[in-house]
């Protein structure tokens, strides 16, 4: 084993006695010492998952996040060098995390919240302008035919518990004693300029998204968001996407 | 046997093919998102910005917009945190290419990066981690230096570490390897002032000496930084190379020191830790500014080998 390979594997794993071969001008026991590398790295990574996931931290507490934390890391060690999209699978370690159980909404949050860094850092796209949109569709023949090109900050998240509400309650939007965490709720995660906005869609307003999204065309992604949601309401969330910048192309 | 003699030094010697770094000879601050606005707003009056680049390695938002503006203000100086010079397998070539783009969007004055190690396969550990100092090591941080200012088209700096334990394998001195590397490579120096007091308090050695034996005309940049106090398993001092105070006196001392033997070079005030706000920064940059105003109108003494 390499001298490098020596000392990741002692970085991350759990012993705390450093590998050989490191010495200090003293004699003194190196374990001191090395010990501040460990704690570097666990820290800089801990950190980088706090500042990511800020409610879901609150929603557990320090002590708690940071314990799953690493063992998160210990799990998943970063593979990529971009510190920002560290931890995109934390939601589904959540998931897993027996000791979470308790708080089931939790990684539908962590979900929520990685939407969001995501689109604060997504490609900047030009919205299409409201004339022209208006224009294209005020042809009710060419409507169901149109395919939607969404704007790449766009994120969905359909959960089965208060997702927006529990969010919303810790940027101080709402007060969290009114929240009942579960009845579900559909987010909408959109960065028309530089603010990342969050909005609570409708079922069939999500069903309708998360069609577009996946290159339906206008027409049969009604289809299937009216079958599955009889108070579908196409005008209304044809508004909102309008409203909020959602549309980049229109083909 | 050496002499002393007056003479204006010779900034980077790079290899001729690559651009050379050109930060201008004034003081500049870590870019930190917190203070994107007040610098737009108010134009403070600072040689450069510094990012790391890692940070602005995303597609677009509000990130890229802030420092567009910016740059289109300040010179700017790129400071990778991820490339793992010092690592003994093989760079990403991928994270280069990226690193390549945000070079020639930003087109900054200066590049560089650090002499450790950060990543071992396609992990990556997020710190700055300390090598054994071998002939192999040295080629092997040459063959990655060479590699990255041939795939950048550019000379890089290469900033000294900031450690806390050394290696029964090293069979040569920091600075030697230093020395070594930027006359095989034609890479320049990023000399953190902080991380050499740093490393000298916690290795038993003269800070001054240390700063002597390296190569002055090759500094291309300074960092200044504050560090945090611990002690070892015996109870001698160990700093920690921190990015959470102000710069500590014996670093400023030691900076002043430093500039009388390199003449003025480009000083970076970093924060990454505890980010005060703006003006603290600000201010903390004014007494580096002073300094490095002093040093310009002094002629610099320089040794040479006869």
């Amino acid at each position: 084993m390499s001298g490098q390979e020596q000392l990741f594997d002692a970085l991350l794993g759990p012993e705390l006695t450093a590998p050989s071969g490191l010495t200090a001008w003293n004699g003194s026991d190196v374990t001191t010492r090395f010990a501040v590398y460990r704690n570097n790295v666990i820290v800089s990574l801990v950190d980088a998952l706090a500042n990511t996931y800020p409610v879901t931290l609150e929603l557990v507490g320090e002590e708690f996040f940071h314990a799953m934390a690493r063992l998160f890391i210990a799990a998943q060690p970063p593979r990529t060098r971009v510190m920002t999209f560290y931890g995109e699978e934390l939601p589904g370690f959540i998931e897993l995390f027996t000791p979470a159980s308790s708080v089931p909404y939790l990684a539908d949050v962590a979900r929520l919240e990685f939407l969001r860094v995501r689109a604060f850092h997504a490609l900047d796209a030009s919205e299409l302008p409201v004339d022209a949109i208006t224009q294209v569709l005020s042809k009710p023949d060419d409507l169901p035919g149109l395919v939607f090109g969404l704007h790449p900050s766009l994120g969905l998240l359909q959960s089965n518990y208060a997702v927006v509400s529990l969010w919303a309650a810790h940027q101080g939007i709402t007060d969290i004693s009114t929240v009942d965490p579960f009845i579900g709720e559909n987010a909408l995660i959109i960065r028309p300029q530089l603010e990342v906005e969050v909005l609570r869609l409708d079922p069939g307003a999500a069903e309708f998204v998360a069609h577009l999204s996946q290159g339906a065309s206008l027409g049969s992604a009604a289809v299937q968001a009216s079958d599955a949601h009889a108070d579908f309401d196409l005008n209304s969330i044809i508004g909102l996407l309008v409203q909020h910048h959602c549309i980049s192309s229109i083909n | 046997m050496t002499k002393h003699s007056l003479s204006v030094p010779q900034r980077c010697g790079a290899s001729a093919s690559f651009q050379p770094t050109s930060l201008p000879t004034r003081v500049g601050v870590g870019l930190k998102s917190e203070h994107y606005q007040q610098i737009i707003e108010t134009r403070p009056d600072l040689g450069f910005f510094e990012i790391h680049a890692e940070n602005y390695l995303v597609d677009g938002g509000a990130f890229h917009h802030y420092l567009t503006r910016i740059r289109e203000i300040y010179p700017l100086s790129i400071h990778g945190v991820g490339l793992s010079i010092g690592g003994e397998t093989a760079l990403d070539n991928s994270h280069l290419n990226r690193l390549a783009a945000l070079l020639d969007r930003y087109e900054p004055q200066s590049f560089s990066e650090h002499l450790a190690w950060a990543s071992h396969g396609d992990i990556f550990l997020n710190d700055l981690l300390p090598l054994a100092y071998t002939q192999e090591s040295v080629q092997c941080v040459c063959d990655h230096i060479d590699q990255v200012q041939s795939h950048l088209q550019r000379q890089m700096l290469l900033e000294n570490p900031a450690t806390y334990v050394e290696f029964s394998a090293s069979n040569m001195s920091e600075t030697d390897f230093i020395n070594t590397v930027i006359e095989r490579t034609g890479c320049g120096l990023l000399l953190d002032v902080n991380n050499v007091y740093v490393s000298c308090i916690n290795h038993n050695r003269d800070p001054y000496a240390y700063i002597k034996a390296l190569p002055h005309a090759s500094v291309g940049e300074i960092h200044l930084a504050g560090f945090a106090s611990e002690t070892d398993a015996v109870g001698d001092p160990l700093l920690i190379d921190s990015h959470g105070s102000p710069v500590a006196q014996e670093v400023w001392s030691l900076y002043e020191h430093t500039l009388s033997l390199t003449g003025p070079v480009g000083t970076l005030i970093e924060r990454d830790n505890d980010i005060p706000s703006f003006d603290v920064l600000f201010a903390e940059s004014q007494q580096a500014g002073k300094l490095l105003r002093a040093a310009t109108h002094k002629p610099v003494v320089q040794e040479q080998t006869a």
